[in-house]
């Protein structure tokens, strides 16, 4: 009886520990017992092809997929969640899981391909460079010229404040971890962006937790802009589909480019396997071209090399903005700019 | 004589021995330089970060406020990817990053920077601390700020040169040990040309050397010439005592002679007349020997000092011959003289004493009423003085061991002789610079020997 209470209470303690919103979930069997944990940021729709393409390679591998924002992928990581692999878009918080010891290192003559930018320190292997862009409704803007920089969108939005009130979006910097990523970056990288934050805050904004619904919103015409959206291929197919209603456009001012990185977790039991997975993503990095994958390669194709910016640096910086005090600060100033009463 | 190892191959073995001893002091001293460099710039870089973090605080509302500068992170990813780690605290409470840092406890004086080294999250860790009173509230709080970061880059760099270095030494070692084989083989040059100069040298030449040497072998040069010295002296002073007993033997031997002659006229009986003989041919024979060892010692004594004056030899071959001429009529024995004008240049004394022991050789081997022929011819830069008899030739034996002091020929039974005489004149003729040689006489029955010299 006390033996069942305390079994009873250990795995209600381990559902705690391990306890984060899961937003999706899918497990893809193989032929043999082997399965690979794989907890990601990536919607399924985006990564699938990638799933798929490793178990064509490994089909004795079974996967198990969750999809998670990049703040619970952080806090599984950290207390311990039985995960292989771990990839998200969030630099600075995986930046912060290798530094503080939360990953084990990799290596292979697959990941020593990688530019030295594209990794640190064996522990952090980036896959993919996604550029930040602006997402339009062609409807919302018809008459008005396609703003290239943050100076003509600002003024775009002051010349017109009756067209944009309540239909400019952005991320929800308190809620997601991309979102703070971008914001932090730009407002280090560009001044334009205090007032933006300005001008798009008298505006009454709505705030997003993720880029989908965003674009969402954009294409039904409920956002004249989104800006600020992680402009994977996968937003590029849903403007081509949209019929011209939805365009994206890249700051020539200045453009974050943020690296979708993966890290084998402290706690990782099937490390051959996310070994394996990590060359196959670095490969798919180092492609030349698009090709048919949703996601960029790290090296822009020469039609898109939007603006020349390097990416977010991995590095010890990134941890900056991490730290409380700092984030307290920012946050405060964000709010008191883009939450307007 | 036992070799016993070689001074260049040691000399070598020593050079390479000290240069290896360089090469790896070097590798060392540049390992830690380097590492201690390495060191170093993570020092200033933790110092720079924590510097530029510690200028940040402030206060407001009674509150320690901090800014953390995206610099200070991105100056500590410029060298090496490295871990970091940071501690910010106002007194004891913590105001933000790792609680669990081990942080020196010594707090640093205001502008100075503590570094200190630890292990955390599993790993060596190098600290800067610094520290600044901010006044938050009545009164100001001790904040101290503290910026740490792995070792790995220092490891990877000083790894890096280390091996750089290590190539590099033995490199240097290798060159070292080709120039440690010249420099022995270049010092030792000295010593290999004087034994060189000693051994060309001819077997009598006891003539000090006149070589410059270096420093360290003018002892053993002295040495050497000294001992050459002596070892002339010594030769000298036997040579000295022979020509002295020689001639102390003589003069009691012409008495004996004299008294035996006497004795012989005033003695009748036949028996005592035969043993007077005798006495006398004894007496001769041994006046003969102790006249050539005294000739032997003039030889040996003269050569050493060669006069060399032109000498014309069918003058002196007549002057010999007719001082013989007298022996030779004893045995009914005539000489033939066929000259030609030959000049040499030499000591006309010793050539004399050569000749007349070779010509008295002739006469003494050569049977009674038989012709020594006498010839003096120039040819190819030489002249030449054949001696040639009828007699009965030279033996089986090697002609040259004739020349051999005390030897005689093994078919001179029955004719008394000392063994001097061919080898007072082969010294003679060497000292010269000329040669003994000797040949069946053409006309095949006795013997004939040449005294050879060159011509002026």
């Amino acid at each position: 009886m006390r033996l069942a209470c305390l079994a009873v209470a250990l795995s209600l303690f381990a559902a705690l520990a391990a306890a984060f919103e899961i937003e999706d979930h899918r497990f893809y069997p193989g032929t043999g017992p082997q399965v690979l944990k794989i907890i990601s940021t990536a919607d399924l729709e985006v990564f699938e092809p990638y799933l798929l393409a490793f178990q064509a390679q490994r089909p004795e591998l079974s996967i198990d997929y969750t999809v998670a924002s990049s703040a619970a992928l952080y806090g599984a990581i950290r207390n311990g969640a039985p995960f292989d692999l771990a990839l998200s878009s969030a630099m600075d918080l995986q930046f912060r899981l290798a530094n503080d010891g939360f990953a084990l290192p990799h290596a292979s003559d697959r990941t020593d391909a990688l530019p030295d930018w594209a990794r640190w320190r064996d522990l952090i292997f980036a896959f993919t460079a996604e550029p930040a862009v602006v997402v339009l409704s062609a409807d919302r803007f018809a008459g008005l010229d396609v703003p290239a920089t943050r100076q003509e969108l600002i003024s775009l939005l002051r010349a017109y404040p009756d067209r944009f009130q309540g239909a400019v979006g952005t991320y929800d910097i308190r809620d997601s971890g991309l979102g703070y990523l971008f914001a932090t970056q730009e407002a280090r990288s560009t001044d334009a962006f205090w007032r933006l934050s300005e001008v798009m805050g008298r505006l009454a904004p709505r705030l997003y937790c993720c880029s989908g619904q965003m674009i969402d919103d954009v294409a039904a015409g409920r956002l004249a802009l989104a800006y600020n959206v992680l402009g994977s291929y996968a937003v590029e197919r849903m403007a081509r589909a949209s019929g011209g209603r939805v365009k994206i456009v890249q700051m020539q001012d200045f453009s974050n480019v943020i690296l979708r990185t993966a890290l084998v977790p402290r706690q990782a039991e099937n490390t051959g396997a996310a070994g394996a997975m990590i060359d196959k993503l670095a490969d798919l990095g180092l492609r030349d071209g698009p090709g048919t994958w949703p996601l960029p390669p790290l090296r822009p194709s020469a039609d898109d090399a939007g603006g020349g910016f390097g990416p977010i640096r991995l590095g010890p910086a990134l941890m900056v903005f991490l730290d409380p005090l700092n984030r307290r600060d920012f946050l405060g100033e964000w709010e008191n700019a883009m939450v307007q009463r | 004589m036992k070799t016993t190892g070689s001074i260049g191959r040691r000399l070598t073995l020593l050079l390479a021995g000290v240069a290896a001893l360089l090469s790896l002091l070097s590798w060392g001293m540049v390992t830690t330089l380097a590492r201690q460099a390495a060191e170093r710039t993570q020092d200033n870089v933790l110092a720079a970060s924590a510097t530029t973090i510690a200028e940040t605080l402030r206060s407001e509302q009674g509150e320690v406020r901090l800014e953390l500068p995206y610099s200070a992170f991105a100056m500590l990813d410029a060298i090496s990817q490295d871990r970091v780690f940071y501690r910010i605290a106002a007194g004891d409470a913590l105001l933000t990053g790792y609680d669990d840092l081990p942080v020196p406890t010594a707090v640093p004086a205001p502008g100075q920077v503590v570094f200190d080294t630890g292990v955390y999250s599993g790993e060596a860790v190098r600290m800067a601390t610094v520290s600044r009173p901010v006044v938050a509230g009545s009164q100001p709080v001790q904040v101290t700020v503290t910026v740490a970061q792995t070792r790995h880059g220092v490891g990877t760099i000083s790894a890096e040169l280390s091996r750089v270095a290590a190539i590099l030494s033995v490199a240097f070692f290798a060159v070292a040990v080709g120039l440690s084989a010249v420099a022995a083989r270049t010092s030792l040059r000295p010593l290999n040309e004087i034994a060189a100069a000693v051994s060309r040298r001819g077997p009598s030449d006891l003539r000090p050397l006149r070589r410059d040497a270096p420093e360290e072998l003018a002892p053993l040069m002295t040495s050497l010439n000294r001992l050459m010295e002596r070892l002339g002296q010594s030769i000298r002073r036997s040579e000295d005592f022979i020509a002295e007993a020689a001639h102390r033997v003589r003069t009691p031997l012409a008495v004996v002679r004299t008294q035996a002659e006497i004795a012989l006229r005033s003695v009748g009986d036949e028996a005592e007349k035969t043993r007077l003989r005798r006495i006398i041919r004894a007496v001769d024979e041994s006046s003969r020997s102790a006249g050539q060892l005294l000739d032997h010692a003039t030889v040996a004594w003269r050569a050493d000092d060669l006069a060399r004056a032109p000498v014309d030899l069918a003058e002196l071959a007549a002057q010999t011959a007719g001082a013989l001429e007298a022996t030779a009529a004893m045995k009914d024995i005539r000489l033939h003289l066929d000259t030609a004008p030959a000049r040499v240049a030499g000591d006309a004394v010793l050539l004399e004493n050569a000749l007349r022991n070779v010509l008295d050789n002739a006469i003494k081997y050569s049977p009674e009423d038989t012709a020594v022929r006498l010839s003096v011819r120039t040819a190819d830069g030489e002249a030449r003085i054949a001696v040639s008899d009828e007699g009965p030739g030279l033996g089986t034996g090697p002609a040259e061991a004739l020349t051999e002091r005390f030897r005689r020929g093994d078919n001179t039974e029955g004719i008394v002789g000392s063994g001097l005489g061919l080898t007072i004149a082969r010294d003679v003729l060497t000292a010269h610079g000329g040669r003994l040689e000797f040949a069946p006489a053409p006309k095949g029955r006795g013997t004939c020997v040449s005294l050879v010299l060159p011509s002026l």
